[in-house]
Protein backbone atom coordinates (compact mmCIF):
# COMPACT_ATOMS: atom_id res chain seq x y z
CA UNK A 1 0.00 0.00 0.00
CA UNK A 2 1.30 3.21 -0.87
CA UNK A 3 -0.36 5.36 1.20
CA UNK A 4 1.14 8.55 2.02
CA UNK A 5 -0.13 11.69 3.75
CA UNK A 6 0.58 15.44 4.39
CA UNK A 7 2.45 15.29 8.06
CA UNK A 8 -0.27 17.92 9.49
CA UNK A 9 -3.64 17.12 8.24
CA UNK A 10 -5.58 19.77 7.28
CA UNK A 11 -9.54 19.96 6.66
CA UNK A 12 -9.94 19.10 3.53
CA UNK A 13 -12.98 21.10 2.64
CA UNK A 14 -12.89 24.96 1.87
CA UNK A 15 -15.39 27.00 4.24
CA UNK A 16 -18.43 26.74 1.19
CA UNK A 17 -21.84 26.66 2.58
CA UNK A 18 -21.86 29.47 4.73
CA UNK A 19 -25.27 28.75 5.80
CA UNK A 20 -25.89 26.03 8.44
CA UNK A 21 -26.28 22.49 7.12
CA UNK A 22 -27.84 19.07 8.74
CA UNK A 23 -25.67 16.02 7.39
CA UNK A 24 -28.59 13.11 8.00
CA UNK A 25 -26.07 10.45 7.19
CA UNK A 26 -22.33 10.27 8.95
CA UNK A 27 -20.68 6.93 10.28
CA UNK A 28 -18.93 6.64 13.51
CA UNK A 29 -16.11 3.95 14.09
CA UNK A 30 -15.00 2.41 16.76
CA UNK A 31 -10.75 3.17 17.11
CA UNK A 32 -10.22 -0.62 18.57
CA UNK A 33 -11.61 -4.03 18.86
CA UNK A 34 -12.61 -3.65 22.36
CA UNK A 35 -13.79 -0.21 22.41
CA UNK A 36 -17.43 -1.54 23.19
CA UNK A 37 -16.46 -3.64 25.88
CA UNK A 38 -17.19 -1.28 28.60
CA UNK A 39 -20.98 -1.39 27.64
CA UNK A 40 -21.09 -5.13 27.45
CA UNK A 41 -21.64 -7.34 30.39
CA UNK A 42 -18.56 -9.78 30.65
CA UNK A 43 -20.36 -12.62 29.75
CA UNK A 44 -21.00 -11.18 26.31
CA UNK A 45 -17.37 -9.83 25.98
CA UNK A 46 -16.18 -13.32 27.28
CA UNK A 47 -18.47 -14.90 24.26
CA UNK A 48 -17.05 -12.48 21.75
CA UNK A 49 -13.52 -13.51 22.67
CA UNK A 50 -14.30 -17.86 22.60
CA UNK A 51 -16.86 -17.63 19.57
CA UNK A 52 -16.65 -14.55 17.92
CA UNK A 53 -19.95 -13.74 15.76
CA UNK A 54 -22.09 -15.68 13.39
CA UNK A 55 -23.79 -13.34 10.58
CA UNK A 56 -26.03 -14.70 8.42
CA UNK A 57 -23.84 -14.38 5.65
CA UNK A 58 -20.98 -16.68 4.82
CA UNK A 59 -18.19 -14.31 4.64
CA UNK A 60 -17.18 -14.00 8.40
CA UNK A 61 -14.33 -11.77 8.07
CA UNK A 62 -15.65 -8.66 6.12
CA UNK A 63 -18.43 -8.09 3.62
CA UNK A 64 -19.20 -10.41 0.67
CA UNK A 65 -17.41 -7.22 -1.78
CA UNK A 66 -14.45 -5.45 -1.37
CA UNK A 67 -14.91 -1.85 -1.22
CA UNK A 68 -13.39 0.75 -3.43
CA UNK A 69 -10.93 2.39 -0.43
CA UNK A 70 -9.56 1.19 2.59
CA UNK A 71 -12.76 0.70 5.32
CA UNK A 72 -14.72 2.02 2.41
CA UNK A 73 -13.82 5.52 3.69
CA UNK A 74 -11.99 8.64 2.12
CA UNK A 75 -8.51 8.09 2.12
CA UNK A 76 -8.27 11.89 3.45
CA UNK A 77 -10.26 11.14 6.89
CA UNK A 78 -7.89 8.78 9.02
CA UNK A 79 -7.77 10.82 12.58
CA UNK A 80 -4.30 12.07 12.78
CA UNK A 81 -3.49 10.26 16.11
CA UNK A 82 -4.61 6.62 14.76
CA UNK A 83 -7.61 4.45 14.55
CA UNK A 84 -9.77 4.03 11.18
CA UNK A 85 -11.70 7.08 9.80
CA UNK A 86 -14.61 8.32 11.42
CA UNK A 87 -13.25 7.08 14.79
CA UNK A 88 -12.07 10.40 16.04
CA UNK A 89 -14.81 13.17 17.44
CA UNK A 90 -12.11 15.81 17.75
CA UNK A 91 -11.35 15.25 13.40
CA UNK A 92 -14.04 14.66 12.76
CA UNK A 93 -15.22 18.11 13.84
CA UNK A 94 -12.30 19.40 12.01
CA UNK A 95 -12.92 18.11 8.71
CA UNK A 96 -16.58 17.69 8.73
CA UNK A 97 -18.31 19.66 11.07
CA UNK A 98 -16.58 22.65 11.81
CA UNK A 99 -15.53 23.69 7.82
CA UNK A 100 -18.88 22.64 6.77
CA UNK A 101 -21.18 24.27 9.20
CA UNK A 102 -22.89 21.64 9.93
CA UNK A 103 -25.69 22.48 12.44
CA UNK A 104 -27.10 18.54 12.65
CA UNK A 105 -25.38 15.52 12.03
CA UNK A 106 -27.07 12.48 12.48
CA UNK A 107 -24.88 9.28 13.32
CA UNK A 108 -25.63 6.00 11.80
CA UNK A 109 -23.20 3.60 12.80
CA UNK A 110 -22.81 0.51 10.28
CA UNK A 111 -20.74 -2.64 11.90
CA UNK A 112 -23.24 -3.21 14.68
CA UNK A 113 -25.17 -5.95 16.08
CA UNK A 114 -27.57 -6.16 13.34
CA UNK A 115 -27.88 -9.27 11.57
CA UNK A 116 -25.79 -11.35 13.38
CA UNK A 117 -27.67 -15.00 14.51
CA UNK A 118 -27.70 -15.11 18.03
CA UNK A 119 -30.19 -12.51 18.89
CA UNK A 120 -29.62 -12.07 22.23
CA UNK A 121 -25.73 -11.22 21.21
CA UNK A 122 -27.35 -8.81 18.55
CA UNK A 123 -29.48 -6.89 21.28
CA UNK A 124 -26.54 -6.63 23.91
CA UNK A 125 -24.21 -5.44 20.77
CA UNK A 126 -27.02 -3.07 19.51
CA UNK A 127 -27.36 -1.61 23.49
CA UNK A 128 -24.19 -1.04 23.86
CA UNK A 129 -23.78 0.74 20.80
CA UNK A 130 -25.84 3.06 21.79
CA UNK A 131 -24.66 3.81 24.86
CA UNK A 132 -21.61 4.24 23.15
CA UNK A 133 -23.13 6.39 20.81
CA UNK A 134 -24.08 8.80 23.35
CA UNK A 135 -20.90 8.67 25.50
CA UNK A 136 -18.53 8.94 23.13
CA UNK A 137 -20.38 11.25 20.41
CA UNK A 138 -23.86 12.61 21.39
CA UNK A 139 -22.82 13.88 25.14
CA UNK A 140 -19.70 15.69 23.50
CA UNK A 141 -20.93 17.64 20.61
CA UNK A 142 -24.29 18.37 20.75
CA UNK A 143 -24.90 19.10 16.79
CA UNK A 144 -24.79 15.02 16.84
CA UNK A 145 -27.44 13.01 17.51
CA UNK A 146 -27.79 9.11 17.30
CA UNK A 147 -29.69 6.59 15.88
CA UNK A 148 -31.21 3.80 17.95
CA UNK A 149 -29.70 0.67 16.60
CA UNK A 150 -31.63 -2.60 17.32
CA UNK A 151 -31.57 -6.20 16.94
CA UNK A 152 -33.47 -6.20 13.69
CA UNK A 153 -34.24 -9.79 13.28
CA UNK A 154 -35.90 -10.06 16.51
CA UNK A 155 -39.00 -7.76 16.47
CA UNK A 156 -39.16 -7.64 20.37
CA UNK A 157 -35.70 -7.54 21.65
CA UNK A 158 -35.38 -4.23 19.23
CA UNK A 159 -38.75 -3.32 20.14
CA UNK A 160 -37.57 -3.12 23.78
CA UNK A 161 -34.74 -1.33 22.98
CA UNK A 162 -36.67 1.14 21.14
CA UNK A 163 -38.97 1.60 24.09
CA UNK A 164 -36.09 2.12 26.82
CA UNK A 165 -34.32 4.69 24.09
CA UNK A 166 -38.01 6.87 23.54
CA UNK A 167 -38.02 10.03 25.05
CA UNK A 168 -33.93 10.51 25.09
CA UNK A 169 -33.05 13.38 23.30
CA UNK A 170 -29.42 11.59 22.64
CA UNK A 171 -31.75 10.08 19.89
CA UNK A 172 -33.73 10.97 16.42
CA UNK A 173 -34.37 7.92 14.43
CA UNK A 174 -34.26 3.67 14.60
CA UNK A 175 -32.03 2.68 12.44
CA UNK A 176 -32.56 -0.77 10.47
CA UNK A 177 -30.50 -1.91 7.34
CA UNK A 178 -31.54 -2.25 3.85
CA UNK A 179 -30.78 -6.29 3.47
CA UNK A 180 -32.80 -8.75 5.82
CA UNK A 181 -33.24 -11.92 6.54
CA UNK A 182 -36.87 -11.63 4.90
CA UNK A 183 -38.33 -8.04 3.27
CA UNK A 184 -39.06 -5.49 5.67
CA UNK A 185 -42.50 -5.34 5.13
CA UNK A 186 -43.05 -8.34 6.63
CA UNK A 187 -44.85 -9.31 10.19
CA UNK A 188 -41.73 -10.28 12.22
CA UNK A 189 -40.46 -6.67 12.13
CA UNK A 190 -43.63 -4.72 13.28
CA UNK A 191 -42.93 -4.97 16.73
CA UNK A 192 -40.00 -2.11 15.54
CA UNK A 193 -42.28 0.00 13.34
CA UNK A 194 -44.61 -0.07 16.61
CA UNK A 195 -42.55 0.66 18.84
CA UNK A 196 -41.09 3.75 16.34
CA UNK A 197 -44.37 5.19 16.03
CA UNK A 198 -45.24 5.65 19.62
CA UNK A 199 -41.80 7.38 20.81
CA UNK A 200 -42.44 9.46 17.42
CA UNK A 201 -39.53 8.47 15.81
CA UNK A 202 -38.58 8.15 12.18
CA UNK A 203 -37.18 4.63 11.04
CA UNK A 204 -33.99 5.12 8.87
CA UNK A 205 -33.51 2.21 6.30
CA UNK A 206 -29.90 2.44 5.46
CA UNK A 207 -28.16 0.60 2.39
CA UNK A 208 -26.53 -2.45 2.97
CA UNK A 209 -26.45 -4.71 5.93
CA UNK A 210 -26.09 -9.28 5.00
CA UNK A 211 -29.89 -11.08 5.28
CA UNK A 212 -27.79 -14.18 3.90
CA UNK A 213 -29.49 -13.63 0.63
CA UNK A 214 -27.51 -12.65 -2.64
CA UNK A 215 -26.97 -8.91 -2.98
CA UNK A 216 -29.27 -8.87 -5.90
CA UNK A 217 -33.12 -9.94 -6.80
CA UNK A 218 -30.89 -12.21 -9.38
CA UNK A 219 -28.10 -14.16 -7.57
CA UNK A 220 -24.52 -12.62 -7.14
CA UNK A 221 -23.12 -10.48 -9.19
CA UNK A 222 -19.39 -10.26 -10.09
CA UNK A 223 -18.70 -6.53 -9.20
CA UNK A 224 -18.65 -4.16 -6.16
CA UNK A 225 -20.23 -1.70 -8.64
CA UNK A 226 -23.37 -4.09 -8.73
CA UNK A 227 -23.30 -3.71 -5.14
CA UNK A 228 -23.44 -0.46 -5.16
CA UNK A 229 -26.18 -0.05 -8.11
CA UNK A 230 -28.19 -2.79 -6.27
CA UNK A 231 -28.82 -1.01 -3.29
CA UNK A 232 -31.76 1.12 -5.47
CA UNK A 233 -32.91 -2.66 -6.44
CA UNK A 234 -32.74 -3.43 -2.48
CA UNK A 235 -34.93 -0.51 -1.34
CA UNK A 236 -37.18 -0.37 -4.29
CA UNK A 237 -37.94 -4.34 -2.72
CA UNK A 238 -38.15 -3.16 1.09
CA UNK A 239 -40.64 0.14 -0.02
CA UNK A 240 -42.72 -2.17 -1.68
CA UNK A 241 -42.85 -4.76 1.38
CA UNK A 242 -43.42 -1.89 3.38
CA UNK A 243 -46.49 -0.53 1.29
CA UNK A 244 -48.27 -4.10 0.30
CA UNK A 245 -47.91 -5.94 3.77
CA UNK A 246 -49.88 -2.67 5.06
CA UNK A 247 -47.14 -1.26 7.38
CA UNK A 248 -48.20 1.81 6.22
CA UNK A 249 -51.68 1.46 6.61
CA UNK A 250 -51.19 0.07 9.65
CA UNK A 251 -48.90 2.47 11.25
CA UNK A 252 -50.12 5.96 9.82
CA UNK A 253 -47.76 8.51 11.72
CA UNK A 254 -44.92 5.93 11.07
CA UNK A 255 -42.10 7.52 9.20
CA UNK A 256 -39.38 6.21 7.25
CA UNK A 257 -35.74 7.93 5.64
CA UNK A 258 -34.44 5.88 2.74
CA UNK A 259 -30.65 6.70 3.51
CA UNK A 260 -28.05 6.25 0.97
CA UNK A 261 -29.52 4.21 -2.03
CA UNK A 262 -30.59 7.39 -4.09
CA UNK A 263 -34.10 8.57 -4.92
CA UNK A 264 -34.28 9.00 -9.02
CA UNK A 265 -36.09 5.81 -9.05
CA UNK A 266 -39.06 6.78 -6.51
CA UNK A 267 -41.59 7.94 -9.16
CA UNK A 268 -41.06 5.25 -11.57
CA UNK A 269 -41.72 2.65 -8.41
CA UNK A 270 -44.41 4.32 -7.09
CA UNK A 271 -46.20 4.55 -10.47
CA UNK A 272 -45.93 0.50 -11.12
CA UNK A 273 -46.78 -0.11 -7.81
CA UNK A 274 -49.78 2.34 -8.56
CA UNK A 275 -50.73 0.85 -11.74
CA UNK A 276 -50.66 -2.88 -10.16
CA UNK A 277 -52.82 -2.20 -7.37
CA UNK A 278 -55.56 -0.74 -9.43
CA UNK A 279 -55.49 -4.52 -11.20
CA UNK A 280 -54.77 -6.40 -8.25
CA UNK A 281 -56.54 -4.94 -5.11
CA UNK A 282 -58.45 -7.73 -4.41
CA UNK A 283 -55.29 -9.67 -3.67
CA UNK A 284 -53.66 -6.76 -0.99
CA UNK A 285 -57.42 -5.39 0.33
CA UNK A 286 -55.53 -3.73 3.57
CA UNK A 287 -53.66 -1.30 0.92
CA UNK A 288 -56.60 0.87 0.93
CA UNK A 289 -55.12 3.69 -1.16
CA UNK A 290 -53.06 4.03 -3.97
CA UNK A 291 -49.36 3.27 -3.08
CA UNK A 292 -47.73 6.60 -3.68
CA UNK A 293 -50.20 7.89 -1.31
CA UNK A 294 -48.30 6.37 1.12
CA UNK A 295 -45.29 6.69 -0.46
CA UNK A 296 -45.40 10.61 -0.83
CA UNK A 297 -46.75 11.12 2.86
CA UNK A 298 -44.45 8.34 4.83
CA UNK A 299 -41.11 8.42 3.13
CA UNK A 300 -38.40 10.91 2.83
CA UNK A 301 -34.79 10.67 1.11
CA UNK A 302 -31.32 11.11 1.77
CA UNK A 303 -29.43 12.64 -0.50
CA UNK A 304 -26.00 10.89 -0.83
CA UNK A 305 -25.06 9.50 -3.21
CA UNK A 306 -26.82 12.72 -4.78
CA UNK A 307 -28.64 11.99 -8.46
CA UNK A 308 -26.30 13.45 -10.90
CA UNK A 309 -28.57 13.46 -14.72
CA UNK A 310 -26.43 15.45 -17.22
CA UNK A 311 -29.62 17.91 -17.45
CA UNK A 312 -30.36 19.33 -14.39
CA UNK A 313 -34.02 20.06 -15.51
CA UNK A 314 -34.27 15.65 -15.54
CA UNK A 315 -33.56 15.86 -11.58
CA UNK A 316 -35.57 18.74 -10.96
CA UNK A 317 -38.47 17.22 -12.36
CA UNK A 318 -37.55 14.01 -9.84
CA UNK A 319 -37.53 16.19 -6.94
CA UNK A 320 -40.83 17.74 -7.42
CA UNK A 321 -42.79 14.45 -7.79
CA UNK A 322 -40.72 13.82 -4.37
CA UNK A 323 -41.35 16.98 -3.07
CA UNK A 324 -38.63 19.59 -2.24
CA UNK A 325 -39.56 19.11 1.90
CA UNK A 326 -38.86 15.33 1.76
CA UNK A 327 -35.02 15.06 0.82
CA UNK A 328 -32.21 15.97 3.84
CA UNK A 329 -29.35 16.05 2.82
CA UNK A 330 -26.52 13.83 3.85
CA UNK A 331 -22.21 13.26 2.96
CA UNK A 332 -21.62 9.79 3.93
CA UNK A 333 -19.14 11.29 5.89
CA UNK A 334 -16.20 9.47 6.39
CA UNK A 335 -16.92 6.87 3.33
CA UNK A 336 -15.49 7.29 0.05
CA UNK A 337 -18.53 8.09 -1.81
CA UNK A 338 -18.84 11.50 0.37
CA UNK A 339 -21.06 13.99 -0.83
CA UNK A 340 -19.46 17.99 -0.53
CA UNK A 341 -21.88 20.08 0.10
CA UNK A 342 -20.64 23.14 -1.82
CA UNK A 343 -20.84 21.00 -4.80
CA UNK A 344 -24.44 18.81 -4.93
CA UNK A 345 -26.92 20.73 -5.84
CA UNK A 346 -26.96 22.81 -9.65
CA UNK A 347 -27.90 26.35 -9.15
CA UNK A 348 -31.44 27.20 -10.31
CA UNK A 349 -32.99 26.57 -7.08
CA UNK A 350 -35.35 29.02 -5.03
CA UNK A 351 -33.70 30.51 -1.72
CA UNK A 352 -36.68 28.56 0.61
CA UNK A 353 -35.87 25.19 -1.02
CA UNK A 354 -32.26 25.16 -1.20
CA UNK A 355 -32.86 26.05 2.86
CA UNK A 356 -35.49 23.13 3.08
CA UNK A 357 -32.70 20.55 1.32
CA UNK A 358 -29.96 21.83 3.18
CA UNK A 359 -31.38 22.10 7.14
CA UNK A 360 -35.25 22.89 7.02
CA UNK A 361 -36.49 19.46 6.37
CA UNK A 362 -34.58 17.55 8.95
CA UNK A 363 -34.67 19.69 11.68
CA UNK A 364 -38.80 19.39 11.38
CA UNK A 365 -38.12 15.40 10.60
CA UNK A 366 -36.26 15.04 13.76
CA UNK A 367 -37.80 17.90 15.95
CA UNK A 368 -34.29 19.74 16.37
CA UNK A 369 -34.79 23.64 16.94
CA UNK B 1 6.06 32.34 -14.26
CA UNK B 2 7.80 32.02 -11.31
CA UNK B 3 9.69 28.78 -10.10
CA UNK B 4 10.06 27.49 -6.91
CA UNK B 5 12.57 25.82 -4.99
CA UNK B 6 10.69 22.99 -3.24
CA UNK B 7 13.15 20.46 -1.89
CA UNK B 8 16.63 19.21 -1.79
CA UNK B 9 16.94 16.01 -3.97
CA UNK B 10 17.38 12.88 -1.52
CA UNK B 11 14.36 14.54 0.60
CA UNK B 12 11.90 13.21 -1.98
CA UNK B 13 13.24 10.18 -3.33
CA UNK B 14 11.81 7.76 -5.48
CA UNK B 15 8.09 6.89 -4.54
CA UNK B 16 7.60 9.84 -2.69
CA UNK B 17 5.50 13.15 -2.48
CA UNK B 18 5.28 16.52 -0.79
CA UNK B 19 2.52 18.12 0.02
CA UNK B 20 3.05 22.17 -0.05
CA UNK B 21 1.11 25.62 -0.43
CA UNK B 22 2.43 27.85 -3.19
CA UNK B 23 1.03 31.42 -3.42
CA UNK B 24 -2.27 29.92 -1.65
CA UNK B 25 -2.66 26.61 -3.98
CA UNK B 26 -1.93 23.69 -3.03
CA UNK B 27 0.69 21.60 -4.55
CA UNK B 28 1.91 18.39 -4.68
CA UNK B 29 5.01 17.36 -5.97
CA UNK B 30 5.97 13.36 -7.08
CA UNK B 31 9.23 11.36 -7.63
CA UNK B 32 7.97 8.68 -10.08
CA UNK B 33 11.44 6.89 -10.89
CA UNK B 34 13.47 9.41 -10.33
CA UNK B 35 11.13 12.02 -12.60
CA UNK B 36 9.17 14.52 -10.80
CA UNK B 37 5.49 16.05 -11.78
CA UNK B 38 3.73 18.64 -9.51
CA UNK B 39 0.12 18.91 -9.40
CA UNK B 40 -2.43 21.22 -8.20
CA UNK B 41 -3.82 19.06 -5.03
CA UNK B 42 -7.69 19.71 -5.58
CA UNK B 43 -10.01 17.36 -7.45
CA UNK B 44 -11.44 18.95 -10.22
CA UNK B 45 -14.25 16.90 -9.14
CA UNK B 46 -15.74 17.77 -5.67
CA UNK B 47 -12.52 18.96 -4.56
CA UNK B 48 -10.63 16.29 -2.46
CA UNK B 49 -7.44 16.69 -1.61
CA UNK B 50 -6.77 14.64 -4.50
CA UNK B 51 -3.26 13.62 -3.98
CA UNK B 52 -3.80 11.72 -0.92
CA UNK B 53 -4.96 8.83 -2.86
CA UNK B 54 -3.31 5.86 -4.15
CA UNK B 55 -1.03 5.86 -7.09
CA UNK B 56 -2.18 2.93 -9.61
CA UNK B 57 -1.84 2.16 -13.17
CA UNK B 58 -4.46 2.05 -15.52
CA UNK B 59 -6.29 -1.11 -16.36
CA UNK B 60 -7.70 -1.13 -19.63
CA UNK B 61 -9.53 -3.27 -22.11
CA UNK B 62 -10.28 -3.76 -25.74
CA UNK B 63 -12.44 -7.18 -25.05
CA UNK B 64 -14.50 -8.19 -22.17
CA UNK B 65 -11.84 -10.85 -21.08
CA UNK B 66 -8.72 -8.84 -21.65
CA UNK B 67 -7.12 -6.71 -19.39
CA UNK B 68 -3.90 -3.94 -20.28
CA UNK B 69 -2.59 -2.62 -17.35
CA UNK B 70 -0.08 0.19 -18.28
CA UNK B 71 1.78 3.57 -16.31
CA UNK B 72 2.04 2.04 -13.18
CA UNK B 73 2.74 4.32 -10.53
CA UNK B 74 1.85 7.05 -12.69
CA UNK B 75 -2.60 7.56 -12.15
CA UNK B 76 -3.28 9.24 -8.80
CA UNK B 77 -6.85 8.10 -7.70
CA UNK B 78 -8.87 10.45 -6.16
CA UNK B 79 -8.86 9.40 -2.08
CA UNK B 80 -13.00 10.51 -2.54
CA UNK B 81 -15.03 8.95 -5.71
CA UNK B 82 -11.58 7.38 -7.05
CA UNK B 83 -11.94 8.88 -10.64
CA UNK B 84 -8.32 8.53 -12.32
CA UNK B 85 -5.46 11.41 -13.51
CA UNK B 86 -2.57 10.74 -15.01
CA UNK B 87 0.30 12.71 -13.04
CA UNK B 88 2.29 13.27 -16.00
CA UNK B 89 -0.65 15.60 -17.61
CA UNK B 90 -3.37 16.33 -15.34
CA UNK B 91 -5.64 14.48 -17.89
CA UNK B 92 -8.83 12.68 -16.40
CA UNK B 93 -9.95 9.24 -17.16
CA UNK B 94 -13.17 10.16 -16.28
CA UNK B 95 -14.44 12.54 -18.12
CA UNK B 96 -11.52 13.42 -20.06
CA UNK B 97 -13.44 16.27 -21.89
CA UNK B 98 -14.84 18.07 -18.84
CA UNK B 99 -12.44 18.01 -16.26
CA UNK B 100 -8.71 17.73 -16.28
CA UNK B 101 -6.16 18.94 -12.86
CA UNK B 102 -3.52 21.40 -13.46
CA UNK B 103 -0.18 19.98 -13.66
CA UNK B 104 2.63 22.11 -12.87
CA UNK B 105 6.48 21.16 -14.75
CA UNK B 106 8.57 20.08 -12.10
CA UNK B 107 12.49 18.88 -12.47
CA UNK B 108 15.58 18.94 -10.83
CA UNK B 109 18.22 21.85 -10.41
CA UNK B 110 21.94 22.17 -9.10
CA UNK B 111 21.95 24.19 -5.87
CA UNK B 112 24.51 26.91 -7.84
CA UNK B 113 21.47 27.56 -10.22
CA UNK B 114 19.05 27.74 -7.65
CA UNK B 115 20.84 30.27 -5.55
CA UNK B 116 21.30 32.37 -8.66
CA UNK B 117 17.93 32.64 -9.00
CA UNK B 118 15.14 33.52 -10.36
CA UNK B 119 13.93 31.14 -7.51
CA UNK B 120 11.65 31.35 -4.88
CA UNK B 121 12.69 29.51 -1.88
CA UNK B 122 9.88 28.00 -0.52
CA UNK B 123 11.44 26.78 3.17
CA UNK B 124 14.32 25.36 1.92
CA UNK B 125 17.81 26.35 3.12
CA UNK B 126 19.85 26.25 -0.21
CA UNK B 127 23.07 24.78 0.03
CA UNK B 128 25.44 25.35 -3.37
CA UNK B 129 26.73 22.14 -3.39
CA UNK B 130 23.51 19.91 -3.17
CA UNK B 131 20.68 19.75 -6.24
CA UNK B 132 17.13 20.85 -5.68
CA UNK B 133 13.05 20.42 -7.10
CA UNK B 134 11.98 22.85 -8.45
CA UNK B 135 8.28 23.59 -10.07
CA UNK B 136 7.31 26.12 -12.30
CA UNK B 137 4.35 27.90 -11.69
S1 LIG C 1 -13.65 14.74 -5.48
FE1 LIG C 1 -12.19 13.61 -6.58
S2 LIG C 1 -13.32 12.11 -7.57
FE2 LIG C 1 -14.81 13.26 -6.55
Amino acid sequence: MNIQFRENQEAASPLTVKTAIADCDIHPARATRTELYPYLAKRWQHHLEIYGVHAYQGMMEGPPYPKAQPNASRRDAYPPEGGPQGSSLAFMQKQLLDPNNVQLGVLNPLNTGQGIRNHELSAALCSAINDWQIDKWTSKDKRLKASIVVGNEDGLSAAAEIRERAGDKNFVQVLLLSRNVEPLGQRRYWPIYQAAEEAGLPVGVHAFGFGGNPITPSGWPSYYIEEMVGHSQCQQSALASLVLEGVFERFPKLKMVMIEAGFGWAPSLAWRLDKAWQRLRSEVPHVKRPPSEYIREQVWWTTQPMEDPESREDLFDVIKWIGWDRLLFATDYPHWDYDEPSRVLPAGVSEANREAFYLGNAKKLYGIN
Amino acid sequence: MARHVIAPVDELPPGTRKFLEIDGRPIAIFNIKGEYFGLMNRCPHQGAALCEGPLIGLAQSSNPGEIEYTKLGEIIRCPWHGWEFDIRTGQSYCDPRRFRVKAYPAHVEPGASVVKGPYVAETVTVKVESDYVVVEL
